[in-house]
């Protein structure tokens, strides 16, 4: 497959838009499923995944061709959904006091739909649930676990995707686990 | 749980990771055996593992594909454009020659930028204006390059004014008066001349 890849990324690079085409196809299902899980939103996965293709795309001359494509692609995919996942984050503090009342803070005023009732997290089919339970990990532990239990990486690509250490990915996929089951086990 | 030692739970996570050593393996099955505790343990953190790993394959929409493509910036045609080069030998090298040429001229435009006059005798130069005073007769063609030409005089010749301004009271000029502001103009005029001087030079080989 890699030599495959490696023949169309050389056409692109010599003009021919649509040999990318083929990359695209051969790669779109892991990248969308990538954003997917770490976004949660089929709509915002999609866009993110599709960014991601534009943007390997103009960045192509840029990439080793020694090395393995689909790091590549996962890195910049990943790199896109970490950044929305930030922007997405309110930036102001919730305590702070909301202005014409008195002692209430901002706590008091977000609908709680992080945390779901229990009775409704029960009855959720077990697709939502592994869903909902992979969304509620913050995200530094959320990327790891998608990429080494739901795209089934080896630790070292990981580390290579995410440009850290390998000692930190191991780390984070153990707090990462110790953080899930204990959500699981809080049922 | 809390007696046990505390390795214990990172052999548990180097054993999920498959990246145990034997004797670490060995250690972490006999703990296991002698305590409930962490034996739970370790069966939920295996359970929520697979837990994750029940997630169903997602594929991404239909014409996922094409929408990639649509985003794509357009290409540089650089390879259509090579092929018109490839087939249009005769044009590149018309195109080509008339880059050249009104480059140079273009260029000698630049050049001539600076004040200049036809030398004549009786003529008044004040800054980059020149004058031809009123009682005086000019013998002669006059040209003024970047500057201003008063005639109060007469002038016996033809009169071209190049980037600058003809200005006449009650002159007599007895050949034809011209103003080129334009590099255009300036480009025609040049092309003309040089046709002249060779139909000149012609006609004085003739008269040889």
């Amino acid at each position: 497959m890699d030599a495959l890849v490696n023949k169309r990324i050389k056409q692109v690079l010599k003009g021919d838009q649509n040999a990318f085409a083929d990359i695209v196809s051969l790669y779109q299902h892991k990248l969308y499923q990538v954003c997917y899980r770490m976004l949660g939103n089929k709509q915002e996965s999609e866009d993110i995944a599709q960014e991601a293709f534009v943007r390997a795309y103009m960045n192509l001359h840029t990439f080793d061709q020694k090395r393995k494509f689909s790091t590549w692609l996962y890195r910049i995919a990943t790199n896109l959904c970490i950044d929305r996942i930030r922007k997405k984050k309110p930036d102001y503090y919730l305590d702070a006091e909301v202005a014409g009342t008195e002692g209430l803070d901002m706590y008091s005023q977000i609908a709680a739909d992080d945390q779901l009732p229990e009775e409704q997290i029960e009855q959720m089919e077990l697709q939502d649930r592994i869903q909902y339970e992979i969304g509620r990990l913050p995200d530094k532990y959320r990327s790891v676990i998608v990429l080494k239990y739901i795209e089934e990486l080896s630790l070292q690509e990981i580390s290579e995707i995410l440009d850290m250490p390998l000692g930190t990915v191991k780390t984070r996929i153990h707090r990462g686990r110790e953080a899930l089951r204990k959500q699981l086990n809080n049922l | 749980m809390n007696t046990c030692p505390e390795h214990i739970i990172d052999y548990m996570h180097d054993y999920l990771d498959g990246d145990i050593s034997r004797e670490h393996e060995q250690e972490l099955k006999q703990h296991l055996h002698s305590c409930s505790d962490c034996k739970q343990l370790m069966q939920e953190l295996s359970e929520t593992i697979a837990f994750v790993k029940s997630a169903s394959h997602i594929t991404a929409p239909p014409h996922f594909e094409e929408s990639v493509m649509a985003r794509l910036p357009k290409p540089k045609s650089r390879v259509g454009m090579q092929k018109w080069i490839r087939r249009h030998p005769l044009f590149v090298a018309a195109a080509v020659f008339c880059l050249f040429m009104s480059a140079t001229l273009i260029g000698n435009f630049m050049d001539d930028q600076h004040f200049s006059v036809t030398k004549q005798p009786n003529l008044v130069v004040d800054g980059q204006t020149v004058i031809v005073p009123e009682g005086e007769v000019v013998k002669g063609d006059i040209v003024v390059k970047n500057g201003d030409l008063i005639v109060e005089g007469e002038v016996d010749g033809n009169v071209t004014v190049i980037n600058g301004q003809y200005m006449a009271s009650s002159a007599v000029v007895s050949g034809k008066i011209e103003e080129i502001d334009e590099a255009f103009e300036w480009l025609w005029y040049t092309i003309k001349n040089s046709v002249k001087t060779a139909l000149t030079f012609e006609d004085k080989e003739e008269t040889k």
